[in-house]
């Protein structure tokens, strides 16, 4: 389980508790938490779930897939924290992560 | 904008239905929600069906859109188990399955489709299934195993999947499928022999051109796939994958405007005002295509639900989307962005032989589609230049030393 802050474009926080196992943004659509769409689901196929990890959070997010930076390479507003958030799975160390949402989700 | 105190009832809770539900209290509707579905259990997510919960990567909890409790929660009253049995637009009530009916302000119209079955013998034998519900999907997992022979009949996308999770289950798998080509509806040629390819070297066997006119069983179940030339196809279980039709009867019924789908226009509206329609069961406008089509795909779905919401709520519509859709197989993860209408020309961008290329199809110089096979730049640019209407370098864009920015730029 880890408390995980989303904060959306307009500065709006959700803080909720993700359980172990799922991922940053299953947390966020399972709680209808607005500004993460994932249209895929899940598959890393279509870059709808894009986040900005807070820096300080950045090294325990893991590494990124090819496929994951392949994908961001491309889409909008990309940033050096930018995540694909279906691709980070939470696990206790997690616990306190912060992520922010893009403008929209294209 | 409707009523802030409207109640919306949502025939209808697959990804459709319950990304509707959702969204409306997302944007801030607070009369009453009703959805009502078929299946026991809450919208759930269909695609991993055919592959990550297939193979037993993913479980129940995880195929939930959101949990049960989110609906309780959230004021939505979800009916489970239960059907729409009868449309009166003049009362604007609802008859349902149990017997009871509700009355609605607002209708959203989201029933799906169901798998055409084959109307030949023997197709009501045990171990003769489709692919829709999480309960199909729990029967054919339950069946298909190292050692079990698998007939799937249609080469298409559902097909195909299955076929590759049911080769990573350890069952043998033969398809079946009637034209001279996999994927012959809804993708190109080069397609079709890559993945013809990749799933033969993954040891699934074809049979192209044939055309299946019955099952033969024993006890009661299949035994096997009979051919019109009189071959018989040995199996354990069949799985039937050759397209879906639309829900559309209650509407139909209704005198609600009906062609290969409910018709609507790009709010989902349908020709009642009160009436929305989206997933599956829609004949929907593709904005950057000028025409009507019935995409059959949870992207659609999820836009239409959105168009539905925003309309619903008084929020300005999404901008126009570009249709897009995915299939993972083995370790191929295709992307497909826009759709191939009107296409006069046609540029592959790599080698097939690599398993990372991508088709491009082209109408003069403006783009109209992409088919990216473990190319996710050529997939991202390409449904970017297709909504952008932006004339593309055809020379640029078949060379893989120009990178697609480039081609883009």
């Amino acid at each position: 389980m880890a408390k995980i802050t989303y904060i959306e474009h307009d500065g709006t926080e959700h803080v909720v508790d993700v359980k172990t196992g799922l991922s940053v943004m299953e947390g966020a659509v399972k709680n209808n938490i607005p500004g993460i769409d994932a249209d895929c689901g899940g598959a890393c196929a279509c870059a709808t779930c894009h986040v900005y990890v807070d820096p300080t959070w950045l090294a325990n997010t893991g590494e990124k897939s090819a496929m994951e930076e392949s994908m961001l390479d491309f889409a909008e507003g990309v940033e050096d924290n930018s995540r694909l958030s279906c691709q980070i799975k939470v696990s206790d160390e997690l616990d306190g992560l912060v992520v922010r949402m893009p403008e929209s989700q294209h | 904008m409707t009523d802030a105190a409207a109640h919306v009832v949502i025939l209808g809770a697959g990804h459709a239905g319950g990304t509707c539900a959702a969204l409306l209290r997302q944007y801030g509707h607070a009369g009453p929600i009703t959805m009502v579905g078929e299946e026991p259990i809450p919208p759930y997510q269909r695609p991993p069906l055919s592959k990550a919960w297939l193979k037993g990567e993913a479980d129940a909890d995880s195929l939930a859109l959101k949990p049960l409790e989110f609906y309780a929660e959230q004021k939505i009253d979800f009916r489970p188990n239960t059907t729409a049995v009868k449309l009166d637009r003049a009362a604007r009530t609802v008859g349902l399955s149990d017997g009871s009916s509700v009355t609605y302000d607002v209708l959203v119209l989201a029933t799906g489709a169901r798998p055409i079955a084959l109307p030949i013998p023997g197709a009501d034998l045990e171990g003769v299934m489709f692919l829709r519900t999480a309960a199909d999907a729990e029967q054919l997992k339950a069946t298909v195993g190292p050692g079990k022979r698998l007939a799937v009949v249609g080469g298409g996308y559902i097909g195909l999947e299955v076929a590759a999770s049911g080769r990573a289950l350890g069952a043998d798998v033969v398809v079946l499928e009637k034209e001279e080509r996999l994927l012959a509806r809804v993708a190109n040629p080069t397609l079709s022999a890559f993945f013809k390819a990749y799933h033969e070297a993954h040891g699934v066997g074809f049979e192209l051109g044939c055309s299946v006119t019955g099952f033969e069983g024993r006890d009661g179940k299949v035994t096997g796939v009979r051919l019109a030339d009189g071959r018989v196809v040995d199996c354990d279980a069949v799985v039937v994958g050759v397209g879906a039709h639309p829900n559309q009867e209650i509407a139909q019924a209704a005198g609600l405007e009906c062609a290969r789908g409910v018709v609507v226009d790009l709010e989902a509206r349908t020709s009642d005002p009160a009436i929305f329609a989206i997933g599956d069961v829609t004949y929907r406008p593709m904005p950057l295509y000028d025409r009507m089509f019935r995409p059959e795909s949870v992207p659609s779905a999820l836009e239409q639900a959105k168009q539905a919401a925003c309309a619903i709520t008084g929020r300005p519509a999404p901008p126009p989307e570009v249709p897009w859709n995915w299939s993972d197989q083995y370790d191929i993860k295709l992307q497909i962005a826009g759709l191939p209408f009107d296409a006069d020309e046609v540029v592959v961008r790599g080698d097939p032989a690599t398993a990372k290329f991508a088709v491009f199809h082209l109408k003069g110089d403006r783009l109209q589609s992409v088919e990216a096979i473990n190319a996710p730049p050529e997939f991202m640019m390409g449904k970017q230049l297709i909504g952008a209407r932006k004339p593309v370098d055809k020379a640029r864009l078949a060379d893989p030393s120009v990178s697609m920015k480039e081609v883009a730029a």
